[in-house]
């Protein structure tokens, strides 16, 4: 090699960012916008998942439609890219199809709250083994700013051009009272406890829910003459408040109000493959018989 | 590849349609079934939920049908053979995913046990109007492969079948069954495993750094794998390019969904499946399928007795429709006469399909009931003239 | 509250660590991949140390990247890195050198 290249080629090495590996390069820089949250997201999800020390080829990221749905393209894992709303079941069959995958489900809030709410109530009631990572940026950004199911009370929307009136979900107490088993709640700015929560919810058997309240720069922020995202995680910075093992009921966010965030449920049940082969075989006896897997 | 013993209830059975199609679906190796109940389906589930933990499967029951065609399509991509059944209403609800399960290229069999329409209609008596809803019923341009049973014998072989044409096309296939065909009680054979001939899943043999999952064989199939086994490629319902990746240009649609329409209408003359009974000789054809090919028989014998040199044209893959036989059975007879219970859907095609060389009368019904073999003679007659 | 110099970065201590002799700060190394910058700012206003500041110089896209203000303050605790939402910088631990402590 001659000594220029030789010292480009350090260089590239050099200038390799610890991520790398579990991104598609190919496809960064990605599409979402200057001071977004869901980069930083991603990159706790990336972080969590070295962290929690699952052998890659045994993750699966399923997402929904949307600006955090695109997290799926650019995640290098096997990943799937769903219609609208429909991520959980997906990520359902995918699971029970090849129970030795770890599922996570990555998506919005509008994906997974709002069109896919019926999803989501039933996995978490039958406790599907997967993990839920529910980015909440408060508004169906992709598509150009409409009111969510989590939208906060006056909140300016384009379909709610005169301020919101529509009570909003609290999403910690929807998971908990459908029977989750692992519920908590971060915001983009705290990377470090968020991965730390992800890595512990990829760790754990059963329906895990994890709320990321997150900057949307473009839609939210301006749409409410917020500012930027930065302007955003300065309010987070400055309105957080970590109350592990709060009331679920108490978690309710209004407009530009107080967020409580932390590890609010952590319990355990059995998972829906655990309960319908421990009762199958327990009725059934010598008759049942497992299913052993794709390869079987 | 041989079917597996473990899902094979080899012998002489009395068995209804529904519980037929299940019986093939497990002789067919399926191993994940997710539905929803709807009359007159209902029975195919309750069937797969009893016989499953015999043989080793997974059966849930979802929340609603978009659910369990997403749950069946995510399991096809977990390495699992899957099914889901319905019928009129819920197959309008999984339209979306039938969509997605043809973009993403998914191997899964769909049973639509047809009922009287449209909307709640008549849940416990027959229709065959969804016929057409099987071929354009999600938005955008794809092409999917529907076959029609008109026997509960015949509801086990097709939906292997249907299985084994799924995973030779990379496509979701339909099963359109009938309440009557699905509801009646027959005698049912189901044979040895070793007489089963599956076809297997086309899993690529290439290393992952080797491996694109939307390059197309020499037949327009990709070759397929499963998550889990360290490909960690990329599926989107997006358009995309050969590696999966989303892609927003027109070349990209101009290729991608030129394929997704070719790889079967390139392939149609495989795709035939047709049962003729004097046809050589006829001068009118009756073009049917499902229960309604049944009810045309007497009809069809009342003329011969009078006469009339008519034959049975009884399409069992609807879709691709087999518009070259029709053709050439076109340039020498006078005319079809096409008996289906709806108010016209595979007329449309066998009409197309003559180009203008011989007459196509329609023999129409509501559903709610079969037709009445004498409208068909009548029709017959006429068409003879 | 007392200021001590540690390394080539200054702590602040509730009072004089009986072990400050022995005290070695990690030192991080940044690297910044300048063209994939978005300008966002997280990492220039939640370093705990204030070693980055928003350049003045463009990137290929337009925008302001950061720069190392500070090099030697930097203690390699990765707060950019995980806060980067365009992995756009990242932090390397310099090579150890053994420092003397001045209080």
């Amino acid at each position: 090699m001659k000594p220029t290249e030789q010292l480009v080629e350090e260089k590239k090495i050099e200038e390799e960012h610890p991520m790398e590996h579990i991104l598609r390069m190919d496809r960064i820089p990605h599409i979402w916008c200057p001071t977004c949250g869901i980069g930083t997201a991603m990159t706790a999800f990336a972080t969590a998942v070295e962290k929690s020390q699952i052998p890659l080829n045994n993750i699966a990221v399923v997402s929904g439609i949307g600006c955090s749905g695109r997290i799926a393209g650019y995640i290098k894992l096997d990943s799937f890219h769903s219609t609208h709303g429909r991520a959980i079941p997906f990520a359902t069959g995918l699971k029970l199809a090849n129970p030795k995958l770890k599922v996570a489900v990555l998506s919005g809030d509008g994906d997974i709250i709002g069109i896919g709410g019926n999803h989501f109530i039933h996995a978490a009631r039958r406790n599907m083994d997967i993990v839920v990572l529910c980015i909440n940026n408060f508004i169906y950004a992709m598509t150009g700013g409409q009111l969510a199911a989590t939208t906060p009370l006056t909140a300016n929307t384009s379909t709610s051009p005169y301020g919101n009136f529509e009570q909003p979900f609290n999403l910690p107490y929807l998971a908990a009272s459908c029977g989750a088993v692992y519920v908590a709640r971060w915001t983009a700015l705290d990377v470090r406890r968020l991965s730390k929560a992800i890595a512990e919810a990829m760790q754990k058997k059963g329906f895990s829910f994890i709320e990321i309240i997150c900057p949307c720069s473009t839609i939210y922020a301006r749409r409410n003459r917020l500012g930027t995202g930065l302007d955003l995680m300065k309010f987070y910075h400055d309105n957080m408040v970590i109350k592990h093992g709060a009331n679920v009921e108490e978690l309710g966010i209004g407009f530009q109000s107080k967020i409580i965030v932390g590890k609010f449920i952590d319990r355990e049940r059995p998972t829906f493959l655990d309960a319908h082969n421990r009762w199958l075989k327990s009725v059934l006896k010598d008759k049942f018989r497992e299913y052993g897997g794709p390869d079987d | 590849m041989k079917a597996d013993p473990k899902g094979v209830l080899t012998g002489s059975h009395y068995l209804d349609g529904d519980h037929a199609a299940a019986e093939g679906a497990l002789a067919a190796g399926c191993t994940f079934f997710a539905g929803y109940p709807i009359t007159p389906s209902t029975e195919v589930a309750e069937r797969i939920a009893e016989r499953f933990p015999e043989v080793g499967g997974i059966f849930i029951q979802m929340e609603d049908e978009m659910a369990s065609m997403a749950a069946i399509i995510g399991a096809a991509w977990g390495g699992a053979k899957t099914m889901s059944v319905t019928s009129g209403p819920g197959f309008s609800l999984m339209m979306e995913n039938i969509g997605l399960a043809a973009m993403m290229e998914t191997p899964c069999v769909v049973v639509d046990v047809q009922r009287g329409g449209p909307s709640t209609g008549l849940p416990t008596l027959p229709g065959q109007a969804d016929m057409m809803q099987a071929r354009w019923g999600s938005h955008g341009d794809y092409e999917i492969i529907a076959l029609s049973p008109n026997s509960p014998q015949e509801c086990f072989w097709t939906t292997i079948k249907a299985f084994n044409l799924s995973e030779r096309y990379r496509v979701p296939v339909l099963v359109m069954m009938d309440e009557c065909v699905g509801h009646m009680t027959e005698k049912v054979v189901i044979p040895k495993a070793e007489d089963i001939e599956l076809y297997p899943r086309r899993y690529t043999k290439l290393p992952p750094d080797k491996y694109l999952p939307f390059l197309p064989e020499k037949d327009l199939v990709p070759e397929m794998i499963k998550a889990g086994d360290g490909y960690k490629i990329h599926v989107t319902g997006l358009t995309h390019d050969e590696k999966g990746y989303p892609v927003m240009s027109w070349e990209a649609q101009e290729k991608l969904v030129r394929r997704l329409v070719e790889k079967i209408r390139l392939f149609a003359d495989e795709l035939v499946d047709i049962e003729e009974d004097q046809t050589e000789d006829a001068e009118v054809v009756v073009v049917s399928y499902g229960i309604s090919s049944r009810v045309a028989i007497p009809a069809i014998q009342k003329a011969r007795k009078k006469g009339i040199k008519v034959g049975l044209l009884r399409l069992i893959i609807v879709w691709p429709f087999p518009e070259k036989r029709i053709f050439q059975l076109a340039e020498k007879i006078k005319g079809f006469v096409v008996v289906e219970m709806n108010y016209g859907q595979m007329v449309l095609e066998v009409e197309r399909a003559t180009k203008g060389k011989a007459k196509t009368t329609l023999v129409p019904h509501g559903g709610g009931w079969v037709h009445d073999p004498e409208d068909i003679y009548k029709a017959i007659k006429e068409a003879a003239k | 509250m007392l200021e001590v110099a540690v390394g080539g970065a200054k702590m602040k201590f509730w009072r004089k660590p009986l072990d400050l002799d022995k005290l070695e700060l990690p030192q991080g190394e940044i690297h910044i991949i300048k063209d994939r910058c978005k300008g966002c700012g997280f990492c220039v206003e939640y370093c705990p140390k204030d070693v980055l500041e928003l350049s003045t110089e463009f990137n290929i896209k337009g925008y302001h990247p950061p720069y190392v203000k500070f090099p030697d303050e930097c203690v390699d605790c990765g707060l950019c890195e995980m806060l980067c939402p365009e992995f756009a910088i990242f932090v390397k631990e310099k090579k150890k050198e053994v420092k003397k402590v001045e209080s």
